[in-house]
């Protein structure tokens, strides 16, 4: 069979993944060619503003690697159909090539409204859905002082957000009455606004645009029907979506009331070997906006093409809740209470500034609506409730009010929903589904997304499924178990409070107050990582010393002959002349083996235990200290060139990375931590790996976080903009020590960020906007950590009692024969067995 | 299997003053030409119980036993290599993930603060 796909967007791609899935049957060997406008394959437009946060276009791909390849399916880009012949089922696009077809499908989207305005197609006019809008806008937004999006919708509202983190002076203007009038009713209207402008936005609406003309103080006057005007650099039009239905009206097939080509609910088309999905399909009528009914359409269709005759698509529900620029909003079902008949409860908070409305039966008995704006805690609860058609409690206004006095609100245990119900609407994922991965072991949000992809598009469902999947670990008997070990019945992050709270300075303390048992190498070592973050005593003091692992034993790494390599710390990747001549007379000396790192210093290997103290002191004497690249703790800050050499540099990355590193040595964290600082968008450091990245503008230090490299390597994420050098260093004290005091044992920041119940908006409102009134304790927290600071090495050598643990034995000075090195390079390797064997002269007995 | 005698042999070493090694931590002595380490753990009680098994790992054959963490995994006390953490048993020398990593235990004793290891079934 050959299928031939026209466009190839989030909705034609789901068609594409749905049609995989479907493999064996009547499409074996079906050949399916797609054919793509855009220069680019499918990428993810509904969080399109975030390529303003950092995301490149790759990095916004919702086509997983390798998938044309596994699937044989052929891609063709930047190929636009041009025309359809339908009695000869071939598809022609604009170079003149052509496709036939036995099945067709059109998943050609919408363009974006812009209203019939004289000046529209100025230049410096935009509009906002492909990449190279947004990189036109950038270039735009470099030389602008101030923009306006022309629509006050979801789209609008997320582009509005983009143009402000270009720092221009926004406004939004609007025709309707009020902001997002479509999901959100008057009194919500009245919120957003109000929370939108307190955010430095201006909104404008029932402003009806006339003209577009030269401006005075500007590029741009936009002159408005009652006779105002406002002027502005920027215009970007997100006055809504039209579908493009334009090969179904020159193949002459039916199109809806309102536009849109339009489908039965299989998804056809008036031609049975035609389908059309997502935007572009009208369904009695309807177009639909959102992505969940388009991937809805997009399975419906791979099914019925493949020979299910029942599959069917029966329109959506388009409740959605987003956080638009911090300010949850969400809308379920008739939120503007147009069922006759219906009542209504509202709250509103005019301090808070949140609002709530339920519309609910003439009955009573059925939620038929919701608009909740500024907390939209109980969404998952609502939604529940108006999709499966729940009773209603007998007093349902407290769904909305806050409970007074401190009772749990009347919700819904999850264990009321059938297992038929969705619980991740963007990508159909049900009750029943969460509770199967959870039967194969699935326990933390992390593997769930991953496994399911439930809570992986949108993020709206994350506390629901949540709750559902602690429900189901708990029905199977799947204790939600943080237990660190056998000896502690608690998780690093309980473990870490206690010894805060009840002042705990050693693990026997700890032991006894909290554990059982003697201990074991799993709680030492993060007992003794609580301990150092909170108290930072010397590792190696008695009490301390013996809960270290090896590597934090003898402050070196082992390796596998049991010799250690020893890394002196070179902050921000520099040394002098003097420096590198004595680390390489010091290696010369012990007849070390030498390398670089990808942290930029120089590592030395061969060390037996004994010759650690003697090396270090050398070292010492020479002006360095330790470089803990043994512990979990911050290794380094790698930095580009930067501003002081190199041509292209805003900012002195070598500067700051130096100052950081000396600011955060010696702090110890759940797991090893690594900084980057580049002094331009060109990013040479590889900021955006890091856990924290830091990229220099003309306008001052973005910070990035989470980022990894490692077996799964992810990308940092945009977490604040423009900062001077003060503001950046009181952020990255309050991430890291609140990583420090929350994350799991060896949880690097990329999980614990994915863990994070309400992600990155999350961190950011406990961090920038002190949700938690906990910023100034964890910056007094980081201040102790830095101040307490010491070389451990140079502690260690002028310490005997220390001094004296570094021995190979405890009763002879003879050199450990296990130790063998050959010549590899010019320089020593370990011996492998066999070499060994060759070259031993020992006394082991056999 | 290893077996584990109370008494010192006749070929007892002394290695070390029991103040010379840290509670809950190892050494290695050299003994009768073998590389052995020496642990002294703690125990519920408070008391120091004194442990001796070959130092050398048999996964890779480096010398490095002594070195790891002390605790217990259920009944057993137990150290863990410091190179990729398996367990062994410090009264028997028993590996419990993988028993061919299984190394000899040793008698050790500690007579007026010095401690005596000797080898077992030489």
């Amino acid at each position: 069979m050959k299928i031939v796909v026209i466009g190839h967007g989030m909705v034609g791609h789901k068609f594409l993944e749905s049609l995989a899935d479907l493999a064996a049957g009547s499409l074996q060997g079906a050949e399916v060619t797609v054919l793509c406008e855009e220069p680019r394959a499918a990428y993810d437009r509904v969080h399109l503003s975030e390529f303003f946060a950092g995301k490149s276009a790759d990095d916004l791909s919702v086509v997983e690697p390798g998938f044309f390849e596994r699937t044989g399916f052929s891609l063709r880009l930047a190929a636009r159909a041009a025309h359809i012949e339908r009695r000869t089922n071939t598809v022609t696009t604009v170079d003149g090539e052509t496709f036939t077809y036995d099945k067709l499908v059109l998943a050609t989207g919408s363009n974006p409204f812009v209203p019939p305005v004289p000046g529209r197609d100025r230049k410096d006019c935009f509009v906002y859905r492909t990449i190279e809008d947004l990189e036109a806008m950038t270039e735009c937004g470099a030389r602008s002082k101030s923009g306006v999006v022309v629509g006050g919708g979801l789209l609008g509202l997320e582009c509005a957000k983009a143009l402000r983190d270009m720092g221009l002076e926004t406004h939004v203007v609007e025709f309707a009455p009020r902001l997002m009038a479509v999901q959100v009713d008057e009194g919500g209207g009245r919120v957003l606004r109000h929370k939108i402008e307190a955010m430095g936005l201006h909104v404008h609406t029932s402003r009806n645009t006339v003209e577009i003309v030269d401006g005075r103080e500007a590029r741009h006057r936009m002159v408005f029907a009652d006779g105002s005007h406002l002027e502005t650099d920027m215009i970007v039009f997100s006055a809504g979506i039209r579908p493009r239905d334009e090969l179904a009206r020159q193949s002459l097939l039916a199109v809806g009331a309102r536009g849109g080509i339009a489908i039965d609910s299989h998804c056809r088309t008036s031609d049975r070997n035609v389908y059309a999905v997502g935007e572009c399909a009208a369904w009695n009528d309807q177009t639909f906006g959102l992505v969940a009914p388009g991937y809805d359409m997009a399975r419906v269709a791979a099914k019925h093409i493949a020979g299910d005759a029942e599959a069917t698509f029966a329109g959506a529900d388009m409740s959605t809740k987003l956080k638009l620029m911090g300010v949850d909003v969400a809308s379920i079902g008739d939120a503007q209470g147009k069922t006759a008949h219906c009542r209504s409860y509202q709250y509103v908070d005019e301090v808070k500034q949140v609002y709530k409305k339920i519309v609910v039966s003439a009955d009573g008995k059925q939620l038929l609506g919701a608009v909740l704006v500024g907390n939209a805690d109980e969404y998952g609860t609502l939604l529940q409730m108006a999709l499966n058609g729940i009773t209603l409690p007998p007093e349902p206004e407290f769904l909305i009010l806050p409970s007074s006095d401190g009772k749990a609100k009347p919700g819904l245990g999850v264990d009321a929903l059938p297992d038929s119900a969705q619980i991740c609407s963007c990508n159909n994922v049900s009750k029943g589904q969460i509770g199967a991965a959870v039967g194969q072991g699935v326990c933390t949000i992390g593997e769930m997304k991953a496994c399911t992809k439930a809570g992986a598009t949108c993020g709206g469902c994350v506390p629901l499924v949540t709750q559902v999947m602690k429900a189901e670990m708990a029905k199977r008997g799947m204790a939600v178990n943080n237990n660190l070990c056998e000896h502690f019945a608690y998780s690093r992050q309980e473990l870490y409070h206690l010894v805060r709270v009840g002042q705990v300075k050693t693990f026997d303390e700890l032991l006894a107050k909290h554990g059982k048992g003697l201990g074991c190498d799993v709680c030492k070592p993060t007992a003794a990582s609580i301990l150092a973050s909170v108290w930072n005593d010397f590792v190696l003091k008695k009490d301390l010393a013996s809960l270290q692992d090896s590597n934090d034993y003898f402050l070196g790494n082992i390796q596998k002959d049991g010799t250690y390599s020893v890394v002196p710390r070179m902050a921000g990747g520099e040394v002098t002349p003097d420096g590198l001549i004595a680390v390489g007379q010091v290696a010369k000396k012990y007849g070390l083996y030498t390398k670089v790192t990808g942290g930029q210093r120089v590592d030395l290997f061969g060390a037996r235990v004994e010759q650690l103290p003697l090396i270090w002191e050398e070292l010492i004497a020479a002006g360095f200290e330790s470089g803990h690249a043994y512990g979990k703790s911050l290794r380094t800050v790698k930095s580009c060139v930067g501003s002081t050499w190199c041509r292209y540099g805003v900012g002195d990355s070598v500067g700051l990375a130096v100052e950081l590193e000396n600011r955060y040595k010696g702090l110890r964290a759940p797991h090893k931590i690594k900084f980057g600082v580049s002094g331009c968008t060109r990013e040479c450091a590889e900021a955006q790996g890091k856990d924290i990245g830091i990229i220099a503008t003309e306008k001052g230090w973005n910070l990035y976080v989470c980022g990894n490299g490692g077996m799964k390597p992810r990308h940092a994420e945009l977490f604040a903009s423009d900062l001077n050098k003060e503001e950046l260093v009181r952020l990255i004290d309050r991430v890291l020590m609140f990583y420090v005091r929350t994350a799991d044992r060896l949880q690097r920041t990329s999980t614990w960020r994915e863990n994070l119940e309400g992600g990155l908006a999350y961190l950011q409102d406990v961090v920038l906007n002190d949700s938690l009134g906990l910023c100034a304790e964890l910056e007094a927290q980081m201040q102790h950590v830095v101040d307490t600071y010491q070389c451990e090495w140079k502690t260690a050598v002028t310490d005997p009692e220390v001094r004296k643990r570094f021995r190979s034995f405890v009763n002879s000075e003879q050199v450990d024969e296990t130790v063998v090195f050959v010549k590899e390079r010019g320089q020593i390797r370990p011996a492998f067995a066999e070499e060994r064997e060759l070259a031993s002269t020992s006394t082991l007995d056999a | 299997m290893p077996h584990v005698t109370d008494t010192p042999t006749a070929t007892a070493t002394l290695v070390c003053a029991a103040a010379d090694i840290l509670p809950n931590t190892g050494v290695c002595a050299r003994v009768g030409g073998r590389h052995i380490a020496v642990f002294r753990v703690v125990d519920a009680a408070g008391q120091d119980r004194w442990h001796a098994i070959d130092n050398i790992d048999p996964k890779n054959g480096a010398s490095v036993l002594s070195r790891g963490l002390v605790g217990n995994l259920g009944d057993d006390v137990v150290v863990a290599s410091p190179l990729y953490k398996h367990h062994f048993v410090l009264a028997t020398g028993a590996c419990l993930e993988n028993a061919e990593w299984s190394v000899q235990a040793h008698p050790v004793e500690v007579r007026d603060g010095q401690v005596w290891v000797s080898l077992a079934g030489a």
